[in-house]
């Protein structure tokens, strides 16, 4: 029986490692979500879920125009990113209107904008893949470009991490010593354009926000220590896309999905049993034992 | 001859503004403070301190005026790590996942290279910080398990690792235990033999009474300013506090 057991668990993990797409989906979900997992302890410590998915939905028309003049869809979706925030920041400026109403309409605005273009563009943009994400059908040019753009938003938050880490926790001191407040906040928003754009291939637009915020969100319950937290952040997102993909290709599932939802219940595993701030406190029961 | 004045002054700020999107916050407000002089800086909610210390420290731009620190501009003395803010706890997140050791490390990020290794004169400077407001046996404790009083001190040794001559400090004696008043108390004396320049806001007057040797009340703009035994009366006051009495602010003793 355990023997059965074992060997069933043995074929659950290789058997689809046989399959060139599925090796490859596995090796460029994990590194996605490794990169959104390091961005999102800076997110989530910094307040911006919202502005994360104002940006991710906002890169939708970026990335429609880009494909039509083909271009590399990352570059559209960058500008876009950014440009939201921009024209969020303008708007909350010369108005009256709360920052998240206006964060609100802006991403929307651009949102329909871009679902407009794709009906109106008549190209083989596959609207169901860039809302849902295809981490199976993820072409050459694409596997370049995710990993490029990954490795530089790596090496962009490993330089600046104590900076930006500074930067989330007490900007008016970061000003006062001198730090430039103004280049670390457009680093983090570039930063998290680039990642919405490698992430909407694994899970999609609308999901994307999701590795950007439940990863931080996990390790902000687990730890009290900001390194600890990157760790942990990154370690449970690549988990979780592993776990996300394994599980749709036995199933027969939404990839996207499946690999959000996997992030959802290791955070609230952690919302139950973190050892100091889950529900349980784990660390409490076993005290209570010995 | 102005620049011979400037040498002799720590913070010169002449005729500033600030307004936020149009809205004034502050207008045609001076001050000049020497080293070693300690300054208390009194007014309502929302009469501008707040905005004061960022203009000074750089946080805000001041649309008219002129702020020299050290008798150059504001630029160059976050540059030369001049001033050190000393945040009210109400402003910091307390759940931040970070230490006492690491908070304090901070008032170092200034002066090391972009990658913010510290060195061994700034693993020393923190050392010393930390011993210096008595915290040694919370060095590794995250600052959401310290007490008010603690978390303050946590702050202060940021700013004297920082080694900074100037310190603003926003509210530094609300809600903290007795022992942090009186180590900070006493912090402020060896910072004025030390010649550091202190300029420090404040709701409770008989601290001002106690520490400052010059007083500065504002509501939007200087109200009054000078020696704390000429300027802190209570005609000054009920200005500066739109029309309320000192009687029923801080009772009839003061």
């Amino acid at each position: 029986m355990e023997l059965c057991f074992f060997l069933t668990l043995d074929s659950f993990i290789t058997d689809p490692l046989t399959h060139e797409f599925m090796r490859k989906a596995l090796l460029m979900s994990s590194l996605v979500a490794a990169v959104c997992g390091f961005l999102s302890s800076y997110l989530t410590l910094k307040g911006w879920a919202l502005m994360g998915d104002a940006v991710s939905h906002s890169v939708m028309p970026g990335v429609v125009v880009a494909y039509a003049l083909g271009l590399p869809f990352s570059l559209g979706a960058f500008i876009f990113g950014v440009g939201s925030v921009a024209l969020i920041g303008f708007i909350k400026q010369k108005s009256r209107v709360k920052e998240d109403t206006v964060i609100g309409l802006v991403f929307t605005g651009f949102f329909a904008l871009g679902i407009v273009l794709v009906s109106k563009i008549k190209s083989n943009i596959d609207l169901h893949s860039i809302l849902f994400g295809s981490p199976l059908g993820i072409s050459l040019s694409d596997v370049k470009q995710t990993i490029f753009i990954c490795l530089l938003v790596v090496i962009l938050l490993s330089i600046f991490r104590k900076d930006l880490m500074l930067y989330c926790f007490d900007p008016r001191h970061a000003k006062t010593v001198g730090i430039n407040v103004f280049f670390l906040h457009y680093l983090l928003l570039t930063c998290l354009s680039l990642a919405a754009v490698v992430g909407l291939q694994s899970v999609g637009i609308i999901l994307v926000v999701a590795m950007l915020i439940t990863p931080g969100a996990t390790a902000y319950l687990l730890t009290d220590k900001f390194d600890n937290m990157t760790v942990i952040s990154v370690l449970s997102a690549i988990i979780s896309s592993l776990i996300g993909i394994y599980v749709s290709f036995w199933f027969d599932l939404e990839t996207g999905g499946s690999i959000v939802l996997a992030q959802t219940f290791i955070f609230l595993f952690a919302f139950l049993f973190a050892p100091r701030y889950g529900i349980f406190k784990l660390k409490k029961l076993f005290a209570g034992y010995k | 001859m102005e620049t011979i004045n400037y040498q002799n002054f720590r913070i010169e700020a002449e005729n500033i503004c600030v307004d936020y999107n149009g809205k004034v916050a502050l207008y045609d407000a001076n001050l000049r403070l020497k080293p070693g002089q300690i300054c208390g800086l009194v007014g309502m909610n929302g009469a501008g301190k707040t905005t004061f210390f960022n203009a000074l420290t750089g946080f805000v731009n001041i649309s008219k005026g002129k702020i020299r620190i050290n008798g150059e501009s504001v630029r160059s003395a976050q540059k030369d790590q001049t001033i050190a803010y000393v945040p009210q706890n109400e402003g910091i997140d307390s759940q931040f996942p970070i230490s006492v050791w690491d908070v304090v490390m901070m008032g170092r990020y200034g002066s090391m290279n972009i990658f913010r290794c510290p060195r061994e004169s700034d693993v020393q400077a923190v050392k010393d910080a930390i011993e210096r407001v008595d915290l040694t046996d919370h060095i590794s404790t995250p600052i959401g398990n310290l007490s008010g009083g603690q978390r303050k001190r946590t702050f202060l040794a940021r700013a004297i690792a920082q080694r900074a001559s100037i310190l603003l400090l926003d509210e530094p004696f609300a809600g903290v235990d007795i022992r942090t008043e009186k180590l900070i108390s006493e912090l402020f004396i060896q910072f004025k033999n030390e010649g550091k320049t202190i300029l420090l806001s404040t709701h409770d007057m008989i601290h001002v009474r106690e520490f400052c040797d010059l007083v500065l009340l504002i509501n939007k703009t200087v109200v009054a300013y000078g020696e704390t035994s000429e300027v802190f009366t209570p005609e000054n006051i009920t200005t500066t506090f739109g029309g309320i009495s000192p009687d029923f602010l801080f009772g009839p003793e003061s």
